[in-house]
């Protein structure tokens, strides 16, 4: 079994306080608890301070580009079913530039987990507004405030077919690895968003401001309209896993059975081409 | 006797022209006839004119042709928009309220038969008002004197889920055809001559390159669906579940590459499939797959640019994009065969060239040879042997005994071996950052250095079987014809065309390998003679290139054309005649 050690990767270059060492500790931590060893995992990841998060952790890694961890990390899967794939990236990767691929992995539902380093800001572009920024944030591109108003992250999943959506907060590390550890162990995809306080560049959302407001939900709803009005009433500033379904994952539901790595180097498959030529005759 | 036959369908979209085409190409199929064809038609679901043009003969031919024997219209465009395709002789069929038969002359002076018959009425009569179709080809099977056997035979297997009635009414209508020709038709009557049956197959562009990618182990397609590309994505997903595969339609463009990237990352022969729309949106990922080593096939088939274009037309205007398209610098092979069997054997070269040298492959089709069947002989499984390249299995990985497999290796060809994501002792880091040897962010100038050269420099080398297709006309100092893709057959013929009627000789030089070129193959091949590119685009993208690698400057020429059609032979051999005569 993997300890701490093992999932150590390359060193951080994260800023000292940021909410990105919680969430990497929680992963490492979510799979020491299930068992896996780091070559069953891979850690697919975009662009941005969370896209390093797949050198910082030693499984396999692939840091793709900017909005693409989802494409890439559910390709992983559909190449490799036996992997444990997660992807992640942070709130401009995610939901803006990649914001499209987020929708469709959220109704397509393969078993992978997304997990989204959520920091309402661009950090590593030095402080630039994100689609998570709120109304009337004020940043180096809307000097007289933000004018657009802030994705929804948890809804969007909801609303779109997600089997299993949760929230957590750097500042609660553990009550966020229980919820990655059962994100990951959720068949189908699993969305969990994590507030994760950028302490250079976003002096709005601090862990001061999440400690004081978030709620922790008991239970998950199985009603995906009685969990889009909780996170309605509560602002989307909710903790905890929110909504969880039972449903076959998307390489279930296509009933193949996968043999996608048994191509060899050698002779083609004569059988095969004498079977598929009679189409052409 | 006859030794070919060009024939034509035209008609309004969604009246049945190409089911009508495509049977009537599928019988000359079973007479052992070589066959061509080329499908025109419009971005729109129903309506606008469209036809199936088909060139059947004896020995094989490459190239659906310029003119027109037998012409039937299903609508009242179709003879105005092919008049001047008419043969002489040619056979006009169309329907009308009486049955006439009369002599004309097209505005271009040439003779031809117009046969007018109330089609709807003879069909209606026989008991099948939609079998009018199959009467104007028993009109065709007379005109040939086709043996009636083998069309009844492929009557009774098309229709053969319809029933008996359905069979015997189309029988009935194909015959009076055929009776039609002997009464009124007689002088017009011409047979085809037949060969001997053989082997072959009637397949397109297209579906020769699901196939090759396919026998080669393709496991993962995932695209998004583009004319003309779409059928390779339709034609695997019915074929890949049966072997473990499958394909995806995903979200977007973006999505198509991204996906195959991850599953040949994680071990998986993956590609995705697009046309030059889709190309652009590709790009940046191209990039991701050039940085991170990750083996892709990429198949472009290039249809008329730019942004939305002509998006049902022939077009040749891809190339810078698909050997230059990207920032920064990535290794990547650019592939283009020139017919369809080539399409077989370079779809299964690219998989094998994309893991050697793990970077991408981009096979470039054009809609010509995309979505027009041709038939070609029977492909040779021994042709290309797969070659997984530096794929390490799970023992050979072990061996290294690192804790942190280097996936960035430094090795004397550049090329690191691959471990597969899953295999113990084997974890390692793929990125798109510029990295270490162990995949970890590196901005160290030095690494740099030696990792852009490391990628760069892998592809030296990397060849396919043929990358040159050369017919040499065995005179000195003769013109040299230089084309890529689907113009081969045009070109063939335009070049053999000119060499007969003297005035010029040229030979003919199809280039498959389009990147890296085979520079020092072309240097021997074109030395001081002159060149004339002929290439479906404004610019010259082809002779633009070559200049890039060669000395050529005042000695190569381009013939293009760029108006959504492909070559006619005639149109090369003006264009060919006419800048010869300015140059001297």
């Amino acid at each position: 079994m993997a300890t701490l050690k093992d999932l150590r990767g390359d060193q951080p270059t994260w800023c000292p306080g940021c909410g990105h060492f919680s969430i990497m500790a929680g992963i490492q931590k979510a799979i020491i608890q299930l068992g896996y060893d780091p070559h069953e995992v891979a850690i697919i990841s975009g662009i941005g301070c969370s896209g390093k998060v797949s050198e910082y952790v030693r499984t396999n890694g692939f840091h793709t580009i900017h909005g693409r961890s989802l494409p890439v990390a559910q390709g992983v899967k559909m190449g490799n079913p036996a992997l444990k794939v997660i992807a992640s990236g942070g709130d401009g990767d995610g939901y803006g530039i990649g914001v499209g691929h987020f929708v469709h992995a959220s109704r397509r539902n393969i078993d992978m987990t997304y997990i989204v380093m959520d920091n309402n800001i661009y950090g590593l572009t030095k402080g630039q507004t994100s689609p998570r920024s709120d109304h009337g944030f004020v940043t180096t591109t809307t000097k007289d405030g933000n004018k657009e108003y802030p994705v929804d992250p948890i809804a969007t999943s909801v609303a779109n077919g997600a089997t299993f959506v949760a929230q957590g907060f750097a500042g609660d590390i553990k009550q966020m690895t229980e919820i990655i550890r059962r994100a990951i162990e959720h068949s189908g995809f699993s969305h969990v968003n994590i507030y994760s306080p950028c302490v250079t560049f976003n002096k709005v959302n601090t862990y001061d401001f999440y400690k004081e407001r978030l709620t922790p939900i008991a239970a998950p709803f199985d009603d995906r309209d009685k969990a889009l009005a909780t996170i309605r009433e509560y602002d989307g500033l909710v903790t905890g896993v929110i909504y969880e379904e039972k449903r076959d994952d998307f390489q279930r539901k296509l009933n193949v059975d996968f043999d996608m790595q048994s191509c060899v180097s050698g002779t083609m498959d004569d059988d095969l081409f004498r079977k598929i030529e009679k189409q052409f005759q | 006797m006859r030794d070919a036959i060009e024939w034509m369908v035209g008609g309004q979209q969604g009246e049945g022209v190409d089911s009508t085409g495509e049977l009537f190409a599928k019988t000359l199929v079973r007479y052992g006839l070589s066959v061509s064809t080329y499908k025109q038609f419009m971005s729109r679901i129903k309506g606008g004119h469209t036809n199936y043009k088909i060139k059947a003969t004896k020995d094989r031919n490459y190239y659906a042709g310029d003119g027109i024997d037998i012409l039937l219209c299903l609508d009242k465009e179709t003879y105005h928009v092919n008049e001047e395709a008419l043969n002489e002789a040619a056979v006009v069929i169309q329907d009308g309220k009486e049955l006439i038969v009369e002599n004309c002359t097209t505005t271009f002076g040439i003779a031809y038969t117009k046969f007018t018959l109330p089609l709807k009425k003879i069909a209606t009569e026989i008991g099948n008002p939609l079998a009018k179709n199959m009467i104007s080809l028993g009109i065709a099977a007379g005109l040939l004197e086709l043996p009636d056997d083998q069309f009844h035979s492929f009557i009774a297997d098309i229709f053969q889920k319809k029933g008996a009635e359905v069979i015997d009414s189309n029988k009935r209508a194909f015959s009076k055809g055929v009776a039609l020709t002997k009464e009124y038709l007689q002088a017009q009557i011409d047979p085809l001559s037949l060969p001997a049956a053989s082997s072959q197959l009637f397949i397109s562009g297209n579906e020769a390159t699901g196939f090759g990618s396919l026998m080669a182990g393709v496991r993962f397609l995932s695209a998004y669906p583009i004319t003309p590309a779409s059928e390779i994505m339709e034609w695997l997903s019915k074929e890949l579940p049966k072997v473990g595969g499958t394909v995806m339609q995903v979200e977007d463009e973006i999505a198509g590459i991204c996906f195959a990237i991850g599953a040949s990352y994680s071990g998986a022969r993956a590609m995705t499939s697009t046309s030059g729309p889709g190309l652009s949106l590709k790009t940046e990922a191209l990039g991701l797959a050039g940085m991170s080593e990750v083996p892709i096939v990429i198949v472009n088939s290039q249809r008329g640019g730019p942004s939305t274009g002509l998006p049902t037309k022939h077009e040749q205007s891809d190339l810078n994009q698909m050997i230059f398209g990207t920032h920064g610098e990535i290794p990547r092979i650019v592939l283009s065969p020139a017919t369809i069997e080539d399409a077989f054997y370079l779809a299964a070269e690219s998989f094998n060239l994309a893991e050697i040298c793990q970077c991408p492959v981009i096979v470039a089709l054009d809609l010509g040879l995309s979505m027009n069947k041709m038939t070609v002989p029977a492909f040779d499984t021994d042709r290309v042997v797969i070659d997984r390249g530096k794929l390490l299995t799970a023992e050979e990985a072990k061996a290294y005994n690192e804790t942190h497999f280097k996936r960035y290796r430094f090795t004397g060809d550049g090329i690191s071996p691959r471990p597969l994501p899953g295999m113990p002792h084997a974890v390692h880091t793929t990125s798109s950052n510029e990295h270490d040897e162990n995949g970890y962010i590196s901005e160290e100038p030095q690494n740099r250095t030696k990792m852009m050269r490391k990628r760069l420099e892998k592809t030296r080398g990397a060849t396919i079987q043929e990358p040159l297709k050369l017919q040499e006309s065995g005179t000195k100092n003769d013109l040299l014809l230089v084309g890529m893709g689907s113009t081969y057959g045009i070109i063939k013929e335009a070049v053999e065309e000119l060499n007969k009627e003297g005035a010029i000789t040229a030979s003919h030089l199809h280039i498959q390998q389009l990147y890296p070129l085979p520079v020092a193959e072309l240097q021997q091949i074109i030395q001081e003679r002159e060149v004339v590119t002929v290439e479906n685009n404004y610019q010259g993208q082809l002779l633009q290139l070559l200049k890039l690698h060669m000395p050529i400057h005042g000695q190569a020429k381009a013939v293009t054309q760029y108006d959504g059609n492909p070559f006619t032979v005639r149109a090369i051999v003006r264009q060919v005649k006419e800048l010869i005569s300015w140059q001297h």
